[in-house]
C-alpha cells in the first residue's frame, strides 16, 4: 500500500457539511496519485519533505481555545478583531463579531460548496495535490460575509499543534462596495503542519487588503491555497511573507471574472538552513481592462531553496489587460538555490504584459556606501536586508509589525 | 603658502593602485595640511575618482605599493568604516540609492558611529531630529527627504545636497568631494558650494575632485593639481585652473612642469 493510500485509509469517513468535498479530495488523490517531480508544477519540490506531512496524525482533538493574549502572540490593535482558526473552529459567538461581519448560514455555505465542487470536477486534471489534501482532511469551514466600509480589521491566527496536521478552510465574501483589512497569521510549532484553504469572493467595487504572514519554526510545514474571485471594479491587495518552514508552498489563484479589476500581489520568502519555500501564483483575466502589479522577492541563505512560479493568463476576451510581474531575488550563500519562472499565457493582442527576474548578491556599492559613513559591514548588511524586506512587509495591513517580523526574519542571518 | 603652523592631515607617498588588475594610480604623491582646500583636475580616466575611492577604502581597488598616512597613522590597514570614524569623508559622485532604508535612520546610525569615535554620547531619535534640522539649513534641504529611502528617487541635486548634509553631520577632518558639481544646475551648484564653504574650518581640510573650473569660482582652492596617467603632473595655485579652462589639457601635457607647494 502506498503512503498516500495508507493515509487515506486512516481518515474518518466523510461526514458533515464537507462530506462531498472530502470524498472528492480523497478520490482525486487516489486517481491522480501523489505528486512526483515529473509534474511541471512539482518539478522542483522536495517530495520527501512534502511526504512527511502525510505521516502526521490529523489534529482533530477539540482543544481548549487559546487565550487571545497568548504570551507569544502579538497584542490585538484597537481597530481589529482576532479570530483563532483551528480545525475544530466551525462557529463563533455572534457577539464576537463587529457590525458588518456575519457568519454565513449553513445554507449559504452549502450553496457555495456545491458551486466549488462542480468547478473542481470540471478542472479535475488541473487540481493541485495540496488542495486535494486539504479537501480530503478538513472537517469544518469558517464562512464570513462582510458588508460596509468602516469595518474593523480581521486578524485570523492559525496556531499549530506539534506533530499533527491542522487542516482548516475558510470562505470569505465581501459584498458590493465593501472595504476590509484581513491579516492571516500561520504559526508553526515543532514538526507541525498546516493545510489551509481560503476562498474569497469580491463583489463589485469591493476592496480587500489581505496579508498572509506565515512564520514557521523548526521542522514545521505549511501548505496554503488561496482562491480569489474578483468581480469588476474590485481591488485585491495581497501581501505574503513566508519564513522558517521546513517546507512551505503557497498557491494564490486570482481570477478576475469579468476583468476591470485591480490585483496587487507582493510576496517575500526568506529561507535559511535546508528550508524549501515556494510560491506558485496564478492570475487569470476573464474580461477586459484588468490590471495586475506583482512583486515577488526572495532571500536565500545557507543551503536553502526558494521557488517562484508566476503564471499570468490573458485569454482573447481580456483585451487591454495591463499586467506587470517582477521577481527580485537575493542569494546570500553559494550553497543556496533560487528558481524563478515567469509564465505568461497571452492570447489577447491588445495588452501590456511586462515581466522580469533578477538574482543578485548583496550589492557591493550599497555596502561600501554605508561603510564609508562609519557603519560596520555587519550593520550595513543588516540595514540593506531590512530595507529589502520592508519594501514588502510595509504593505501588510493591521499594523502587522506587532508580530516583530523583521527580527524573526533576520535573526538567523549573520 | 606658509605651512609652519599647520598640521599635516593626509600624506600620500608613491601610491600605486589597481582596479581589476589594471594599474590606475602610478606613483601619486600628495600632502594636505589643516585649513587647506585642494582641487584635483584631470581628464576622464586620469585616476581622480580612483584616488578618492582608494583613500576611502573601496574594496574593489588594490593598493600595490606606496603609503597613505592620516594624522601619522597608516590608513591602508583600516577598513572603510574605521576610516570614516576617524574623520575621512567621501562625497560620492553618484550617491547610492538604498531602497527601504530610511534616510533619517541611516544618517542617525552614521552620525552616532562618528560621535562614538570622538568620545561623544550617541543621539537617540529625538535628539537627532534637532541636530539634523540645524544641518538641513546648511544645504537648504527639504525635511521631507529625511523620511524617504536613502537617495531613492532623489534628483541629482537632491542627492548631492544629501551628501553635503552627511558631511555636516559627520564633521570630518578631511572631506574628499568627488565631482560634487556634476549634474547640478547653477543655483544648485551655488547652494552646495556655499554649504561646503560653511563647513570648512582651520582644523580641517577639503579635497575637491572636479572636471570644471566653475566649482572653483564658488570655492577658492589653495592648490590646484592636475592628474594624468595615474599621477599628479602639475601643481599650482587657483590660476592653474583658469589656464586649464582656457588652454585645455593638451596645452598642459605639452608643457609638463611640476611645481611643489612651498613648505
Amino acid at each position: 500500500m502506498t503512503q498516500c493510500n495508507q493515509w487515506l485509509s486512516e481518515l474518518a469517513s466523510p461526514e458533515g457539511l464537507l462530506a462531498d468535498i472530502q470524498q472528492f479530495g480523497r478520490e482525486s488523490l487516489l486517481t491522480n496519485g501523489w505528486p512526483t517531480q515529473k509534474l511541471e508544477s512539482w518539478r522542483l519540490t522536495d517530495i520527501n519533505k512534502f511526504s512527511k506531512i502525510l505521516k502526521l496524525p490529523l489534529n482533530t482533538i477539540h482543544t481548549k481555545r487559546r487565550d487571545n493574549n497568548d504570551k507569544d502572540w502579538a497584542s490585538i490593535p484597537n481597530n481589529a478583531i482576532r479570530i483563532i482558526l483551528e480545525p475544530n473552529t466551525n462557529s463563533l459567538n455572534s457577539n464576537e463579531l463587529p457590525t458588518g461581519v456575519e457568519q454565513l448560514t449553513q445554507e449559504e455555505i452549502e450553496k457555495h460548496l456545491n458551486v466549488q465542487l462542480q468547478e473542481k470536477k470540471a478542472n479535475q486534471k488541473k487540481s493541485s495535490a495540496s488542495i486535494a489534501i486539504n479537501d480530503a482532511s478538513t472537517s469544518n469551514i469558517l464562512g464570513l460575509k462582510v458588508v460596509g466600509q468602516k469595518i474593523p480589521g480581521i486578524e485570523i491566527v492559525m496556531p499549530a499543534k506539534n506533530h499533527t496536521l491542522s487542516s482548516t478552510k475558510m470562505l470569505l465574501i465581501l459584498e458590493e462596495n465593501t472595504k476590509l483589512d484581513l491579516l492571516q497569521v500561520a504559526i508553526g510549532e515543532g514538526d507541525s503542519a498546516h493545510s489551509h484553504s481560503l476562498e474569497i469572493h469580491l463583489e463589485k467595487e469591493a476592496e480587500l487588503n489581505h496579508g498572509f504572514l506565515a512564520l514557521g519554526g523548526g521542522e514545521a510545514s505549511c501548505l496554503t491555497n488561496i482562491c480569489v474571485k474578483q468581480k469588476e471594479f474590485s481591488q485585491y491587495y495581497f501581501t505574503s511573507i513566508q519564513h522558517g518552514w521546513s517546507i512551505s508552498r503557497l498557491e494564490p489563484e486570482i481570477i478576475q471574472l469579468r476583468g476591470n479589476g485591480n490585483t496587487t500581489l507582493n510576496g517575500l520568502q526568506l529561507t535559511n538552513n535546508h528550508e524549501q519555500i515556494a510560491t506558485h501564483s496564478y492570475v487569470r483575466f476573464e474580461g477586459p481592462n484588468g490590471s495586475l502589479n506583482q512583486l515577488q522577492k526572495a532571500v536565500a541563505n545557507q543551503n536553502s531553496h526558494s521557488i517562484f512560479n508566476g503564471i499570468i493568463s490573458v485569454p482573447q476576451i481580456a483585451q487591454k489587460t495591463d499586467a506587470s510581474q517582477l521577481s527580485r531575488n537575493l542569494l546570500l550563500s553559494k550553497r543556496a538555490r533560487i528558481d524563478t519562472k515567469p509564465e505568461l499565457e497571452i492570447i489577447a493582442d491588445d495588452v501590456r504584459c511586462a515581466h522580469g527576474a533578477t538574482i543578485t548578491q548583496l550589492q557591493e556599492d550599497e555596502l561600501f556606501y554605508l561603510r564609508s559613513r562609519g557603519i560596520s559591514a555587519k550593520q550595513a548588511n543588516s540595514l540593506i536586508l531590512q530595507g529589502y524586506c520592508r519594501e514588502i512587509i510595509d504593505n501588510l495591513p493591521i499594523s502587522a509589525n506587532r508580530w516583530d517580523i523583521l527580527n524573526q526574519l533576520l535573526s538567523n542571518i549573520k | 603658502m606658509n605651512r609652519r603652523d599647520k598640521k599635516l592631515i593626509l600624506k600620500i607617498v608613491d601610491l600605486h593602485a589597481n582596479a581589476e588588475e589594471q594599474p590606475i594610480l602610478k606613483g601619486l604623491n600628495l600632502e594636505i595640511y589643516s585649513g587647506e582646500i585642494h582641487a584635483i583636475m584631470g581628464r576622464n580616466g586620469s585616476g581622480k575618482s580612483t584616488l578618492s575611492k582608494v583613500i576611502a577604502g573601496h574594496p574593489a581597488y588594490t593598493v600595490t605599493s606606496g603609503r597613505i598616512i592620516f594624522e601619522g597613522d597608516n590608513l591602508l590597514k583600516q577598513e572603510p568604516e574605521e576610516r570614516a570614524r576617524i574623520g575621512i569623508f567621501l562625497g560620492f559622485q553618484y550617491p547610492i540609492e538604498i531602497p527601504g532604508v530610511s534616510n533619517v535612520e541611516f544618517l542617525r546610525v552614521a552620525t552616532n558611529s562618528r560621535r562614538k569615535a570622538l568620545g561623544q554620547e550617541e543621539l537617540d531619535t529625538f535628539e537627532f531630529e534637532d541636530v539634523v534640522k540645524e544641518s538641513l539649513d546648511i544645504v537648504q534641504m527639504d525635511p521631507a527627504f529625511l523620511e524617504r529611502s536613502v537617495n531613492e528617487g532623489f534628483s541629482g541635486g537632491e542627492k548631492k545636497r544629501n551628501e553635503i548634509l552627511q558631511m555636516a553631520l559627520l564633521k570630518p577632518k578631511i572631506a574628499i568631494l568627488d565631482e560634487t558639481d556634476s549634474g547640478l544646475d547653477i543655483d544648485a551648484l551655488r547652494i552646495v558650494a556655499q554649504g561646503i564653504n560653511k563647513l570648512t574650518h582651520p582644523n580641517t581640510a577639503t579635497l575637491l575632485i572636479t572636471h570644471y573650473q566653475r566649482l572653483l569660482n564658488e570655492i577658492t582652492p589653495d592648490f590646484v593639481h592636475v592628474m594624468s596617467g595615474g599621477k599628479i603632473v602639475r601643481t599650482g595655485s587657483k590660476e592653474l585652473a583658469l589656464e586649464l579652462e582656457q588652454s585645455g589639457y593638451d596645452w598642459l601635457e605639452n608643457n609638463p612642469k611640476i611645481e611643489e607647494p612651498s613648505k
